[in-house]
C-alpha cells in the first residue's frame, strides 16, 4: 500500500511538471489512491526510497529528482570560463567604464588614442581578474575532484553487500556504511550503529570548528538495532523536509509498511563533512546528497562590505565625474567656437577621409566624447585596484601582529573581511556581548544555596584568587592546599593537591617570555591531556568544597549509612537531591582521563563494597518518606541567615563557626570513603559539556563526591559519597532552549522507582514554576515560602556579585501522570508540522509545580585587560553599550567591575512594560539629563528610574549610565520611542541592555546605526550574537568558548577582548589614516596629472591632442607613481603604536573622519589644480615662442609632474623606512631609465606620435634641468608653507603626538602625562561645576518623594507590594515577579534616598560581596581568610559608601 | 552554546600560528621620521631662496645677452598674400622684401628662424596625419594614417603623405647685406639645422639608384609645387625625405605660435664674427598663405645662449620664487621669535 502511494506521489509530481493530457488518463486512478494524503507536497517535503532489492523501482524513479552527491563548487568549466568570466567582470562599473572608453575610441571621429592602446588597461584589468578567478577555480576544481573521488562503502542491491564507491556516485536513498574516523559523504539518516545504545559520535570540526564530540542516535524506535542491520529488509519510506541550510534543525518521519510512523530529528542525521568517532560502524540512508546537504547549503563565500571611507570615496568619484563632465564640456564648446571662427578651413584642419569637414556643432559633440577618452584618468579606476592591494597589505600586517596573537588558543587575529580595515579606525559605538566577551566564559562554581541556606565556598573563592596570581610560590600554595581540605581526608587531599598543583607549576614554567611580550599562559590549555576536553580547565575542575557543606553532605551520607533517622533528614534529602540534580540534569558526556575521547557509557562493573543494594534501597525508601512528611526544623548552626533580613551581610560571626571542627562521625565516614577510594573506579573523569555552566556544575557535584560516572541516552550513573553507584533510567531529556531558559531530565529513580523530574534553569523562570504551597500543612507552606524567599535573596546577592545564577528544582511524578504526558510527548515528537511548538508545549506542561532544591552561583570571570581596554576605548570617544541576555544585576555588576560604569556615575534604570510609562520615564530622564548639562549641576533623580549610584560631591562632572531590559526595549521599539531613547542614550556614557534576545540586540544595533548615522562595531562570541555582529558595520567575533558561529559571521575574529584595544586604537587608526591619505593622494594625483592635458587643450584648439606620448602616460600611472602611494598606504605610521595606545584620544581623529572629508577633498582638489597649473604653465611660458616640439614639451611636463607628484608624496610621508626611500628613488630612476630606453629604441613603434630621442635631447639642455628644479618647488611651496604654519600654530593632537614620538622615552612619558592631564581638564572643563548646594540637593530629594512628580514615581517609591495609582505590574514587572526582599537592593536605595539618612549608615549598607556566614576552617587558615573577608568587605562597601556619604 | 577547544594530539607538533616577530611584520621597521623644526624649516627656506635668486639672476643675465631681430613679413607682403588667397594662382611667383637695420653687429652664431603665428600644428587630427614608416623609406606606396592626404583619387599615393607634409612651409627666405648699395647675399647653411637623429635615424629615402626613381609611382602632395625628390636639387643628401626643411617641419611644434630653425649664418668672410652692423634685406619668395587662418609669418634672426632662447621667463620665475622663499623665511623667523616668548612654539 505504502508502495503504491509513494510511487503515485512520484508520478503525481511528475504530472505537475509535465501536465500533458495523455498521461492524465493513465494516472487518474493513481491520483485517487493518493487522496487520503493529499497534503504531501514534494515542494514541501522530500520522500526518500531505500535503494535495495525491494524498493529499487520507486527509488529509480525518485532518484532522478534528487541531485547526486557529486559536488561542483567551481564557477566555470573550460568552455564557459571565458564568456562567463567576462560577463561577470562587466558587472563591475569600473570595467564598464573602461569598455565604454574603448568602444568610444573605435570611432574615428572621436578617437583620441590608438585603439589598441586604449584597450590595454581594460585588458590588463580583465586579464588579472581572469587569472585570479581561473586559479581560484582550478584550486576548487582540484579540491572537488579529490572529494568527489573519495571512497565510501555503499550497499549494492545486486551483490547484496557493501561495495566501495566514489562519493560522487552516492545517491539519495543509498545505504552507506561508515567506519570510525571516516568522513561522512552526504547527509545521512542514521539507521544503525555498532554502539549497543545506537549512538554514533561525531566530530563536527569541519562544519563549525567545534572539536567536542556530538552524539547522534539511531532513529528512535527503529527496531532493527540489536541485530546487524540488513538493508535488504528496510522497507520504510522516509519523508522529511526539503533541503535547507539550518544545521540544527531537521525533522521527518519514517513510514513503515504498516503505516506506522516513526519520527526523527536532527539527532539522527549525520551531516556531510563530519567525522565519525568512537563508533566502529554506522549505517545510514542518504537523505540529502551533493549540493543539497546542509554543509554545502551553509557554504557561503566571504562577505563583502563597503567601508565608510569607500562610500565617501564613491561620492567624491561622482564629484570627479561632474568635474570630468565640465571639463569635457569646456573642451566641446571651445572646440566648437574655435572651429566656427574660421571662415575658410585652415590647412591644419584636416578633413575626414572623404575630404568633408564637420560642422562646428558636430565637431564639438565629437570633441566631448574625445575629451572623455582623453581625460578618463580623472575617474581614478586604478584607485579601486590600489585600495584592494593596500587593504591586502594592511590585513596582512594586522594578521601578523604578535600582540593580537593569543598564545593559549594558538590563534592570531583572523581577518575575514578584507575590505573594511579602515572602518576599524572610525568606530563610534561598540556593542558588546557580556558573557564570553567581557568575561572569560570559564564558569567556576562559586556558591550555592540549598534549602535556603547559603554556602559561600570561601575556600573556593580563595582558590580562584590564587589562580589569578600566578606568581604564587609553591610553598605558599602547599600551605593553602593543606587546609583546603579537612584533615580527616588526607588521602583525598593528596589527590586534590596533586591535581591542582601540577597545572600551576606548569604554568609557571610555561609562562612565556618572548620579545618582551610577557604573556600568561592559561592553565588548562597547555596541559594537552586536558585541552582535548571541552570546558574543563583546571579552574572549572577543581572545586574546593565548602567545608560546612561538605560536612553536611557527609553527615547526610553518614545518616544513610547508619540507617538512623535524624532530625536533619529533610536537609539530607535536599542535599542529596540537589547534588544528584547537579550531576544528572545536564547533557554532559563522560570520558576518562586515560582515554579522553572514549566515552564512558557503561558503568564500571564494581559493586560498592560493604553496602548491599538492598540496604541502599531501604535507605532511599525511608528517605523518601522522611522528605514527604518532614517538618521544618532549622538547626542552630544553619540558620545563620535566618535571623536577619540581610543574610549576605552577615560576615560577622563566621569565626565562631570556623572553630567548629569537622570530625563528627568521621570514623564511619572514613570507612565509606575508604571503600570508594580503594575501589578500582577510574580516578579522573573528564566531562564534555555543551555549555560551560554544565561542566562547572558537574565538577561541583564531583567535589562533593557525587560523581557522574557515565551517561548514555538511556541511563546515567552517579557515584554517591558512600561509594555506591546509582544508575538512573533517563526517560526524557528536555533540552535547554533560550525561550524556556531551563532544561529538565525525567529519570526513574533506581531505588524508589519514582519518576523524578529534575529541572535546572534561570531563576526568573524557575521561581515562577514552583509549586504553590496550598497544601494543608501550614508549616510546610511556611517553610517552602521561607526557603523560596531566602533563596531569592541569595540569588540577588549572587547576581549583585556578578555570578550567574541557576535554580535547581525537582518534581516527583506519579506513574499515570507520567504515562499521559509521555504519550503526549511521543505524539509531539512524531509530528512533522509545528513540531517545535508541540515539543515546547509538552515541556512546559511538565515543568510545573516544582519543588525548589536550591540555587547555584557560577562565576564568570572578567577577561584580563577588560577594564583597561574599556577605559581606553571610552577615552577614545567610543560609546560602549553592553547588550546581554543576562540578568540586570549581573550585568550592572560586571559593568562596574569592567569600568563601564563608574562609581560616580548616575545610573538610570528603566524597567517597564507599559508604553505610556516608558515614554514619560524617558521624557523625565531626558529632561533631567539635559538640565544637568545646562545648569551643570547634577544630582537629581526620578523614581521608577532608580539611580543605583550618584556622583560624589567633589567630582565635577557626573556621567550617566542607562540600564534597560529586554521588555523595555520591546516597548521602545513597538511604541515608536526610538528617538527619545536615542536622545537619552546620547547623553549617557554607557548603556546596558539586559535580558535582551538576539533579535533585540541586532535591532538596537540597527537602530543606532541608522538613526544616528554612526559607525558601529559589534563584538560577541556566541551564536546569540550573530545577528548583532551582522547588523553592525564591523562585526568582531571572539573565538572563545562558545563555538564558531560568531566567528563565522564576523569580519574579524580575535580571541580576547583586550585585543580590541590595539586593533582599534592602533590598527584601526593606522588603516584609516593610511587609506584616507592614500585615497586623497590618488585623487590629487589623477586630477593634477589629467589637468595638464586639459590645459594643453587651450593651446591646440581644443582638438584633444596630447603632448605626452601615450605609453609614457599609461606607465606614469601604472608604474612610475603607483608604488610609493601603495607603500605609503601599507606602511605609513604617522604616530607610533605606543603613543596611540597611551593617548586614546588620538582615535577621535579617525572617528571624525578628519583626514578624509569633503573639505579636505576640496582643498586637495584645489591644490591639484594649482599644482597642475604650475606644472603646465611654467614650462609653457619658458618654451613659448621657441622651436620646441610637442613631445619635447610633453616630456618635460611629464618629468616635472612626476617629480612634483612624488615630492608631494614625500612631503606627506611621516615615516621613511628603507622601503620608502628605495621605492621613491626607484620610481624616479625607473622613469628616467625607461624614458631613455624607450626614446632611444622606439623609432616608429608608436606611429603618429614619435618620441624618438627626445629624452636624450632634453637631458642635454640646461633649460630642462632648470625647469625640473624650479617647477616642483613652486608647485609645492604653498603646501610646505602651510604645513609649516600648521606645525607652528595648529595645536592638533596628532601633531603633538608626532612630536612626542621624537622625544626620548623618559621624556616622552613625562610629556604624555602632561598631555593627558591637559586633555582631561579641557574635556572636563566645560562641564565643571562647583560643588552642589547641599540645601538644593536636599530639596531635590524631597521633591522626588512628593507625589506630584509622577504617579508612577510615587508608586515606585512607596514600596514593594502596595500600589498607588498604577498597578505595580505596570511600573515594574520585575518587582512583581521577585518578592519584596529579592528586590530590596533597589528599593532600599529608594528608601534611603527619600529619607536622606545618616551618612554614617553608609558602610553597613549597600553593596558588598556575599560574605560567608560560616567559615569552617581549621587553624591557621581562618585568620587569613577573615582578613581577606574584611578586605573584600571594605572594598565592596567602599563603592557604595562614597555615594552614601554624598547623601 | 557549543564548545571549541583546540585539539592537540600529544606529540604531534603543529607549527605554531604565532606570527613572526620581525620588524617588518610588527611594523617596527627603523624609520626616519622627518619632523619640521625651526632649524630645518628656516634653513630650507633661506637656502632655496638664495639658490633660486642666484640662478634667476644668472638666467636673466644670459637671456638678456641674446640678440634677436624679429620681422613680421606678413604685413609687408600683403600683395603676395592676396595673390596666394586665390588658390588658382598657385604657380605664380611672388617675391617681396623686408628691410631692417642692425645698429650693432650680432656676434657669434646667428640662427635664422621662420615664425608662424596661429598655425595649429598641434591640432590632433593634423598631428596624426603622417606616416613615420613612409618617412623611414618603408612601404612608400601604402601610406597609413594619412587620409585624406594619402592617395589621389586615381590611387596614386602621395609622397610624403599626410596633412603635415602637405602643408609644409614653403616660403624661401634669403638674407642680403646691403653694403655700399650692393646687396651681398649672406651665406646661409641649409644643413645641420635639424636633430642628428632625425636626419640619420628617423628619416630615410627609399632605397633606389636615384631619388626620382625611388619616388616613382608616387605623386607630390597637392599643396606642393615640387615633388619631394626635388626639394633641394643642389644637395643630394638634403633631398627627398632627408630635406632638412622638411624634417624640421615634420617635427610638430608644441604651440600655435612657434618658430622653426630655417638657416644658420655661415661664418665666412665678413660674416665670420656674425652679422656686422648695417642694413639688411630679407628677400622672400612668398608661397605659404596664412590669411586663411588669420596667421602671421615672421622671420627671426637670433643668437643662442646656454639657457636657451631670449625668453627671460625662467629667470624671472627663479627670482620670484627665490624672493618668495626668502620672504617666507623671514616671516617664519618673525613668528618664531614672537612665539618663543610664549614658549609654546615647537615644544621640546
Amino acid at each position: 500500500m505504502a508502495l503504491s502511494v509513494d510511487s503515485a506521489l512520484y508520478r503525481w509530481r511528475r504530472l505537475g511538471t509535465e501536465s500533458s493530457s495523455q498521461t492524465l488518463s493513465e494516472s487518474t486512478p493513481l491520483l485517487f489512491s493518493v487522496k487520503d494524503k493529499p497534503k504531501l507536497n514534494l515542494n514541501k517535503c522530500r520522500i526518500v526510497f531505500p535503494d535495495n532489492g525491494r524498493r529499487w523501482k520507486d527509488r529509480k524513479q525518485a532518484s532522478t529528482l534528487y541531485p547526486g552527491n557529486k559536488i561542483q563548487t567551481t564557477k566555470y568549466t573550460w568552455l564557459t570560463f571565458f564568456p562567463k568570466n567576462l560577463f561577470e567582470q562587466f558587472h563591475r562599473l569600473g570595467n564598464l567604464y573602461f569598455l565604454f572608453l574603448v568602444v568610444l575610441n573605435w570611432f574615428p571621429q572621436v578617437k583620441a588614442f590608438h585603439r589598441e592602446i586604449t584597450m590595454l588597461p581594460l585588458i590588463v584589468v580583465l586579464l588579472a581578474s581572469m587569472i585570479k578567478d581561473a586559479v581560484e577555480d582550478y584550486k576548487k576544481y582540484h579540491f572537488d575532484k579529490t572529494i568527489n573521488f573519495s571512497k565510501t562503502r555503499v550497499y549494492d542491491k545486486e551483490e547484496h553487500a557493501y561495495v566501495e564507491k566514489c562519493w560522487k556516485d552516492v545517491r539519495v536513498g543509498d545505504f552507506v556504511q561508515l567506519q570510525c574516523n571516516e568522513t561522512i559523504p552526504a547527509d545521512i539518516l542514521l539507521l544503525y550503529s555498532s554502539d549497543q545504545n545506537g549512538i554514533c559520535h561525531l566530530e563536527t570540526a569541519n562544519l563549525d570548528g567545534e572539536t567536542n564530540l556530538k552524539q547522534r542516535q539511531v532513529v528512535l524506535g527503529f527496531s532493527s538495532q540489536n541485530s546487524l542491520f540488513e538493508p535488504e529488509f528496510f522497507q520504510n519510506t522516509i519523508v522529511c523536509e526539503v533541503p535547507n541550510n539550518d544545521l540544527n534543525k531537521f525533522k521527518g518521519y519514517m513510514e513503515q509498511p504498516n503505516h506506522e510512523r516513526i519520527g526523527f530529528n536532527i539527532e539522527s542525521l549525520l551531516l556531510r563533512g563530519c567525522t565519525i568517532r568512537n563508533t566502529e560502524a554506522a549505517v545510514g540512508i542518504v537523505i540529502y546528497a551533493g549540493h543539497e546537504t546542509k554543509a554545502m547549503l551553509n557554504n557561503n563565500g566571504p562577505r563583502y562590505k563597503r567601508s565608510k571611507l569607500e562610500r565617501r570615496m564613491n561620492m567624491d568619484i561622482f564629484l570627479c565625474v561632474g568635474l570630468l563632465f565640465v571639463m569635457c564640456l569646456v573642451g566641446a564648446v571651445g572646440h566648437g567656437i574655435w572651429t566656427g571662427n574660421f571662415s575658410e578651413h585652415p590647412p591644419y584642419d584636416v578633413p575626414d577621409e572623404n575630404g568633408n569637414f564637420l560642422s562646428p556643432v558636430l565637431a564639438g559633440f565629437y570633441m566631448f566624447l574625445t575629451m572623455i577618452i582623453l581625460l578618463q584618468v580623472l575617474i581614478p579606476i586604478s584607485l579601486y585596484v590600489s585600495i584592494e592591494l593596500v587593504k591586502l597589505g594592511q590585513v596582512f600586517l594586522i594578521h601578523n601582529d604578535i600582540d593580537l596573537y593569543d598564545e593559549e588558543a594558538d590563534l592570531p587575529i583572523q581577518c575575514r573581511a578584507l575590505n573594511i580595515t579602515e572602518d576599524l579606525g572610525q568606530i563610534q559605538y561598540i556593542f558588546s556581548d557580556k558573557t564570553g566577551t567581557l568575561t572569560e566564559n570559564k564558569m567556576v562554581f562559586r556558591r550555592c544555596t540549598i534549602n535556603g541556606i547559603e554556602f559561600s565556598h570561601q575556600e573556593n573563592a580563595k582558590r580562584l584568587e590564587t589562580h589569578k596570581e600566578l606568581d604564587l610560590d609553591d610553598e605558599e600554595f602547599a600551605k593553602l592546599q593543606s587546609f583546603t581540605l579537612p584533615p580527616m581526608n588526607t588521602e583525598r587531599a593528596a589527590t586534590y593537591k596533586q591535581r591542582t598543583m601540577r597545572p600551576l607549576r606548569r604554568s609557571q614554567s610555561a609562562r612565556a617570555h618572548f620579545q618582551g611580550h610577557t604573556r600568561n599562559r592559561s592553565l588548562g590549555r597547555c596541559d594537552s591531556n586536558r585541552s582535548q576536553v571541552a570546558f574543563s580547565s583546571t579552574i572549572e575542575k577543581d572545586v574546593t568544597p565548602d567545608s560546612r557543606l561538605l560536612r553536611r553532605v557527609r553527615e547526610a551520607a553518614l545518616q544513610i549509612g547508619n540507617l538512623s533517622s535524624s532530625i536533619h533528614t529533610n536537609i539530607s534529602t535536599s542535599l542529596t537531591d540537589f547534588f544528584l540534580a547537579l550531576a544528572i540534569c545536564n547533557t554532559v558526556l563522560v570520558s576518562t582521563a586515560t582515554k579522553p575521547r572514549q566515552r564512558v557509557t557503561v558503568p564500571p562493573p564494581i559493586k560498592p563494597s560493604g553496602i548491599t543494594l538492598e540496604k541502599i534501597h531501604q535507605i532511599f525508601q525511608r528517605l523518601k518518606l522522611a522528605s514527604l512528611s518532614q517538618s521544618f526544623s532549622s538547626s542552630q548552626c544553619m540558620d545563620c541567615c535566618d535571623n536577619d533580613d540581610d543574610c549576605c551581610a552577615s560576615g560577622r560571626g563566621d569565626e565562631v563557626q570556623g572553630k567548629d571542627s569537622t570530625d563528627i562521625g568521621s570514623a564511619s565516614l572514613d570507612e565509606v570513603f575508604k571503600s570508594v577510594t580503594s575501589s578500582s573506579l577510574p580516578a579522573d573523569f573528564c566531562y564534555e559539556a555543551e555549555s560551560p555552566d554544565e561542566a562547572a556544575l558537574v565538577y561541583a557535584a564531583q567535589a562533593y563526591s557525587f560523581t557522574l560516572v557515565s551517561r548514555t541516552p538511556e541511563q546515567v550513573t552517579v557515584r554517591l559519597p558512600q561509594g555506591m553507584l546509582l544508575t538512573f533510567d533517563i526517560l526524557y531529556t528536555l533540552g535547554f532552549d533560550s525561550v524556556r531558559k531551563r532544561m529538565s531530565v525525567v529519570v526513574r529513580h533506581p531505588l524508589t522507582k519514582e519518576i523524578v523530574v529534575y529541572t535546572k534553569g534561570a531563576d526568573s523562570v524557575v521561581m515562577d514554576l514552583l509549586e504553590d504551597s496550598t497544601r494543608a500543612d501550614i508549616n510546610a507552606e511556611k517553610r517552602t515560602k521561607r526557603i523560596k524567599e531566602k533563596t531569592q535573596k541569595h540569588l540577588d546577592c549572587y547576581a549583585r556579585d556578578g555570578l550567574r545564577t541557576l535554580c535547581i528544582a525537582k518534581k516527583v511524578l506519579n506513574e499515570d501522570d507520567f504515562q499521559k504526558w509521555a504519550n503526549f510527548r511521543r505524539e509531539a515528537e512524531a509530528a512533522i508540522d509545528n513540531r517545535d511548538e508541540l515539543l515546547m508545549e509538552t515541556a512546559q506542561h511538565l515543568e510545573t509545580k516544582l519543588t525548589l532544591l536550591g540555587a547555584t552561583g557560577i562565576e564568570d570571570r572578567l577577561q584580563d585587560g577588560v577594564p583597561d581596554t574599556i577605559e581606553a576605548l571610552r577615552e577614545a570617544g567610543i560609546q560602549i553599550w553592553v547588550l546581554t541576555g543576562d540578568k540586570q544585576e549581573t550585568a550592572v555588576n560586571i559593568a562596574y567591575s569592567c569600568k563601564l560604569l563608574n562609581q560616580r556615575d548616575t545610573v538610570f534604570t528603566i524597567n517597564t512594560e507599559n508604553k505610556e510609562t516608558c515614554e514619560s520615564l524617558l521624557d523625565l530622564t531626558l529632561e533631567e539629563v539635559r538640565k544637568n548639562y545646562e545648569i551643570k549641576k547634577p544630582r537629581r533623580k526620578i523614581f521608577g528610574i532608580i539611580p543605583t549610584s550618584f556622583s560624589a560631591a567633589e567630582v565635577p562632572s557626573p556621567e550617566f549610565g542607562l540600564v534597560v531590559d529586554g521588555r523595555t526595549l520591546n516597548i521602545i521599539f513597538q511604541g515608536g520611542l526610538e528617538t527619545k531613547f536615542l536622545a537619552l542614550t546620547k547623553h549617557c556614557r554607557s548603556v546596558l541592555c539586559c535580558r535582551s534576545t538576539p533579535l533585540q540586540k541586532s535591532m538596537v544595533v540597527k537602530l543606532v546605526r541608522r538613526q544616528l548615522q554612526v559607525m558601529t562595531l559589534s563584538i560577541g562570541d556566541g551564536a546569540n550574537d550573530v545577528s548583532m555582529i551582522q547588523a553592525a558595520d564591523v562585526g568582531i567575533g571572539i573565538s572563545g568558548q562558545e563555538g564558531m558561529q560568531a566567528v563565522m559571521a564576523s569580519d574579524f575574529a580575535i580571541s580576547r577582548f583586550k585585543h580590541l584595544k590595539k586593533l582599534l586604537l592602533v590598527h584601526g587608526h593606522w588603516c584609516y589614516a593610511r587609506l584616507a591619505k592614500m585615497v586623497i593622494y590618488f585623487f590629487y594625483k589623477n586630477v593634477s596629472y589629467v589637468n595638464l592635458l586639459f590645459w594643453y587643450q587651450f593651446f591646440c584648439g581644443f582638438s584633444g591632442s596630447t603632448m605626452i606620448d601615450y605609453w609614457q602616460m599609461i606607465f606614469f600611472n601604472l608604474f612610475f607613481t603607483s608604488m610609493p602611494p601603495l607603500l605609503f598606504g601599507v606602511l605609513d605610521r604617522h604616530v607610533s603604536a605606543e603613543t596611540l595606545l597611551v593617548l586614546p584620544e588620538l582615535y577621535k581623529n579617525g572617528q571624525n573622519s578628519e583626514i578624509y572629508k569633503l573639505s579636505t577633498f576640496i582643498i586637495t582638489m584645489l591644490d591639484a589644480f594649482y599644482q597642475s597649473l604650475i606644472c603646465f604653465f611654467v614650462p609653457y611660458l619658458t618654451y613659448r615662442d621657441s622651436d620646441i616640439d610637442v613631445f619635447s614639451f610633453g616630456n618635460s611636463i611629464n618629468t616635472i609632474s612626476l617629480l612634483t607628484i612624488l615630492l608631494h608624496q614625500a612631503l606627506e610621508m611621516k615615516t621613511w623606512t628603507l622601503f620608502h626611500l628605495v621605492t621613491m628613488v626607484c620610481s624616479v630612476l625607473f622613469y628616467l631609465i625607461f624614458s631613455l630606453i624607450y626614446n632611444a629604441v622606439c623609432v616608429v613603434c608608436n606611429p603618429p606620435t614619435n618620441p624618438h630621442w627626445i629624452m636624450e635631447k632634453q637631458f642635454s639642455e640646461p633649460t630642462f634641468w632648470l625647469l625640473c628644479l624650479i617647477t616642483p618647488l613652486i608647485a609645492l611651496l604653498p603646501r610646505f608653507v602651510i604645513s609649516v604654519l600648521r606645525g607652528t600654530f595648529g595645536a592638533s593632537l596628532i601633531l603633538k603626538a608626532q612630536r612626542l614620538d621624537k622625544l626620548p622615552k623618559e621624556k616622552r612619558d613625562l610629556e604624555i602625562q602632561k598631555l593627558r592631564s591637559t586633555i582631561l581638564t579641557t574635556s572636563v572643563a566645560p562641564v565643571a561645576s562647583p560643588a552642589p548646594n547641599e540645601d538644593l540637593y536636599q530639596n531635590m530629594s524631597h521633591l522626588c518623594v512628593s507625589p506630584f512628580l509622577h504617579p508612577v514615581a510615587t508608586a515606585a517609591v512607596s514600596g514593594d507590594t502596595e500600589s498607588q495609582g498604577l498597578p505595580i505590574s505596570e511600573v515594574n514587572p520585575l518587582r512583581k515577579q521577585i518578592p519584596e526582599e529579592g528586590y530590596h537592593f533597589f528599593n532600599r536605595w529608594a528608601e534611603e534616598e527619600s529619607t536622606a539618612t545618616d551618612p554614617s549608615a553608609g558602610p553597613f549598607f549597600g553593596h558588598y560581596p556575599v560574605v560567608p556566614s560560616r567559615v569552617t576552617t581549621p587553624g591557621q587558615n581562618s585568620g587569613k581568610l577573615t582578613k581577606d573577608n574584611a578586605n573584600n568587605f571594605s572594598h565592596g562597601s567602599h563603592r557604595r559608601s562614597v555615594s552614601a556619604v554624598t547623601l | 552554546m557549543k564548545s571549541k577547544t583546540s585539539f592537540l594530539p600529544q606529540g604531534e607538533a603543529r607549527p605554531s600560528r604565532c606570527p613572526d616577530n620581525t620588524a617588518f611584520k610588527q611594523q617596527r621597521l627603523p624609520a626616519w621620521k622627518p619632523r619640521l623644526n625651526i632649524a630645518t624649516v628656516l634653513s630650507s627656506f633661506f637656502l632655496s631662496g638664495a639658490f633660486c635668486l642666484s640662478v634667476g639672476v644668472c638666467l636673466i643675465l644670459s637671456a638678456n645677452s641674446v640678440r634677436e631681430i624679429q620681422i613680421d613679413y606678413s604685413a609687408q607682403c600683403s600683395e603676395c598674400s592676396k595673390l596666394r588667397e586665390n588658390s588658382s594662382n598657385w604657380n605664380k611667383e611672388c617675391t617681396c622684401s623686408a628691410n631692417f637695420t642692425l645698429e650693432e653687429g650680432i656676434p657669434g652664431d646667428v640662427f635664422m628662424y621662420y615664425g608662424l603665428q596661429n598655425f595649429y600644428q598641434n591640432h590632433r587630427r593634423f598631428m596624426m596625419s603622417r606616416s613615420d614608416a613612409q618617412l623611414l623609406g618603408q612601404n612608400a606606396k601604402i601610406p597609413k594614417n594619412c587620409a585624406p592626404f594619402a592617395t589621389y583619387r586615381n590611387g596614386t599615393p602621395m609622397a610624403p603623405c599626410g596633412a603635415i607634409a602637405n602643408s609644409m612651409f614653403n616660403d624661401t627666405i634669403e638674407l642680403f647685406y646691403n653694403s655700399n648699395s650692393s646687396a651681398i647675399p649672406v651665406p646661409l647653411l641649409k644643413t645641420g639645422n635639424c636633430w642628428w637623429t632625425d636626419k640619420n635615424v628617423k628619416f630615410r629615402n627609399p632605397e633606389s639608384y636615384n631619388l626620382s626613381s625611388a619616388f616613382a609611382g608616387t605623386a607630390r602632395p597637392p599643396y606642393w609645387q615640387k615633388p619631394v625628390y626635388s626639394l633641394d636639387e643642389e644637395d643630394e643628401r638634403n633631398n627627398g625625405y632627408l630635406n632638412e626643411d622638411f624634417i624640421i617641419w615634420m617635427r610638430v611644434s608644441a604651440f600655435p605660435m612657434f618658430r622653426n630653425l630655417y638657416r644658420r649664418v655661415r661664418r665666412v668672410r665678413q660674416f665670420a664674427d656674425g652679422l656686422p652692423a648695417g642694413n639688411y634685406t630679407f628677400s622672400i619668395s612668398y608661397n605659404f598663405p596664412v590669411t586663411k587662418f588669420k596667421g602671421r609669418k615672421h622671420v627671426i634672426l637670433s643668437t643662442v645662449v646656454w639657457s636657451g632662447g631670449s625668453s627671460p621667463f625662467l629667470g624671472i620665475a627663479y627670482v620670484v620664487t627665490g624672493s618668495a622663499a626668502t620672504l617666507t623665511g623671514f616671516v617664519i623667523t618673525a613668528i618664531h621669535l614672537k612665539l618663543r616668548k610664549k614658549k609654546t612654539y615647537f615644544q621640546k
